[in-house]
């Protein structure tokens, strides 16, 4: 990951110019796309669900795939593709809120540590070693478990976990960027040490952020709904991917829609933000 | 050499610590007071103030955080984790019981990823761009998007309950393996088939695979003797490295499979609220990362000559 850094950063590429090869890049505009797409039927949500998502209705228990309930009904009778429609802004809201206090977190402390160096380096990154050494999903299940399931719960978790990454690369690309002479110049010039940090240190090290926050969408997407499928996420009857395959579990010889789809919901999501998250990688990197 | 093992115990130890400080402060965030939740477990749910009282200064709860830490801390080094809360039995013993069927399924998914990894990452450099390698580099990514517990789910429905070639779920032969192992192996391949693919690439442009081939051998022994060993030296870090995933993974796949391993255990305790025992395996499962992780860097060192890690 450092390698990639550094060179990410040695590249420093304008943002039209990125822009222009994410264009040309196929994968990465699909992935675009699909996020597009995503995003409009989560904020559309209640106009183009075809029910009520969480409306149950016991005469249409289990229904398989037909003209009025098109991806079929769940134990309850509740119209599938309205669930599936909903949970889109749930997984997206997860993803966007994790990322972006993980990043936050990550980023400020990364910057702190590698400006100031010295103690205050040692104990982040002293921080961020113990942290990193718990598998990430196991840390989360335990802080999940232990404050009891809950959406909020999940959340918080991995953000808990995931700061840690961002920290660490931040961290390393300050320690080169530092360095330079224009740093130099607004120390000289008597910039304050948090004016020097955020206006003139973090612009050059936001490309690897971009990057390790697209992947991390997926990410955050998969792992919440993971924990989701193992209980410890969205409650009923909130409408998420994860607890929606977990609740299709018991069904699966009847009514194996209800394993199938939201699977195939969340696959596609996350495949969407690796496709763009590769591509900005490879942009960003590549000389 | 002996120089970085001993730097990098050090720093173990005190990252162990670290650990160690982090899960003993988990029971500290408990929704509710820790001796009344014991208390009613033992005693059941008509307790006096009294018995909760006796139950907070028997365990300790009524000292002062640090020496409560020492205390459990001192145990744990002895061994003494505690005893679950849903079936009185040692922790200890509960993650022992359960290891080595953790230790199988984890084994198995990593023969899997590497069966798939080896071959295809091979393939696919050595004919960089094409059909083959656009096809395996796309397969890789939807092996990493693809939800693991979906996966299991899948291999269920269609081996198992539309074929009826293998059993859902449970712990046996062989036959039971197979599908946990393909839930956990599918990601860490297609992390693994990147991997080798684009060492492969770095190495097929050195001197010394020019020289090989200058010198006349064939190709096969070119790029399986002398290209794929220098390849795999990176590889071997990422393997270990893996070990995280792979415990997330068994966890999954423990539970759709009801594989009697530590992922299992794990999230049954945190479902019946049995504290010590979800402690006890965050513990443990740390505790095995970290040496792990230890284990692969010197081993890493004693592959490939040319590092050689110098005390700063």
């Amino acid at each position: 990951m450092h390698d990639l850094v550094t060179k990410i950063i040695e590249n420093r590429r304008t943002s039209t110019e990125v822009f222009r090869r994410l264009k040309k890049h196929r994968l990465a505009m699909i992935g675009a796309a699909i996020i597009l797409a995503l995003v409009l039927i989560a904020v559309l949500a209640p106009f183009i669900a075809p029910h009520d998502p969480i409306e149950q209705n016991l005469e249409h228990r289990l229904l398989s795939p037909n003209t009025e309930y098109l991806l079929g009904t769940d134990n309850l009778g509740r119209c599938i593709l309205s669930r599936l429609i909903h949970g889109t802004s749930v997984s997206l809201q997860i993803g966007v809120m994790v990322v972006g206090i993980a990043a936050f977190v990550g980023v400020t402390l990364g910057l702190i540590a590698g400006y100031r160096g010295g103690l205050t380096d040692e104990l982040i990154m002293r921080i961020v070693d113990i942290l990193l050494a718990f598998p990430g999903i196991i840390l989360a299940l335990a802080i999940a478990g232990i404050l009891g399931p809950s959406l909020y719960n999940i959340m918080l978790a991995l953000a808990v976990v995931g700061w840690t990454s961002y920290a660490r690369v931040v961290r390393g690309s300050v320690l080169s960027v530092k360095e330079k002479e224009f740093v130099e110049a607004a120390q000289a010039l008597g910039a304050g040490e948090v004016r020097i940090m955020f206006r003139h240190i973090l612009p050059n090290v936001t490309a690897p952020v971009i990057v390790m926050a697209t992947l991390g969408m997926a990410h955050v997407i998969l792992a919440a709904a993971a924990l989701s499928f193992l209980g410890l996420g969205a409650q009923p009857p909130t409408p998420e991917w994860g607890s929606m395959l977990n609740d299709g579990r018991a069904f699966m010889r009847s009514a194996p829609h209800l394993t199938i789809f939201p699977g195939l919901a969340i696959m596609v999501t996350v495949l969407a933000f690796n496709f763009l998250g590769d591509a900005l990688r490879d942009i960003l990197a590549k000389a | 050499m002996l120089t970085y093992v001993i730097r990098r115990m050090g720093l173990m130890v005190f990252i162990l610590l670290g650990v160690s400080v982090i899960t003993f402060s988990m029971m500290h965030f408990v929704p509710g007071d820790p001796a009344e939740m014991i208390a009613m477990e033992r005693y059941g749910e008509e307790i006096t103030a009294e018995t909760i009282e006796f139950v907070r200064a028997e365990l300790g709860l009524d000292q002062p955080v640090y020496i409560q830490y020492f205390r459990w801390l001192t145990n744990v080094l002895r061994g003494d984790l505690g005893y679950s809360f849903r079936t009185d039995r040692p922790v200890l013993d509960e993650i022992l019981t359960r290891l080595p069927a953790t230790i199988q399924l984890a084994l198995a998914g990593m023969l899997v990823a590497l069966l798939i990894a080896i071959p295809v990452g091979v393939i696919s450099a050595t004919r960089q761009y094409s059909a083959v390698d656009n096809i395996s580099m796309f397969g890789a990514l939807l092996g990493v998007s693809i939800p693991n517990f979906w996966l299991g789910l899948l291999l269920i429905l269609f081996f198992s309950l539309y074929l009826g070639w293998l059993p859902v779920f449970g712990r046996g032969g062989i036959e039971h393996l197979i599908l946990p192992a393909l839930t956990l192996g599918t990601g860490m391949a297609a992390i693994t088939t990147r991997l080798i693919r684009s060492s492969m690439l770095e190495v097929l442009g050195q001197d010394y695979i020019r020289a090989a081939r200058a010198k006349g051998l064939k190709e096969k022994a070119v790029i399986y003797k002398h290209a794929l060993k220098n390849a795999l030296i990176p590889v071997v870090t990422i393997v270990g490295l893996q070990f995280a995933s792979l415990l997330e993974g068994a966890v999954i796949a423990e539970v759709i499979f009801a594989w009697p391993g530590i992922g299992r255990l794990l999230v049954d305790s945190i479902f019946a609220r049995d504290f010590v025992l979800i402690q006890g395996c965050i513990l443990f499962i740390a505790a095995t990362f970290v040496l792990v992780n230890l284990l692969v860097d010197i081993f890493y060192t004693y592959l490939d000559p040319k590092i050689h890690y110098e005390a700063k």
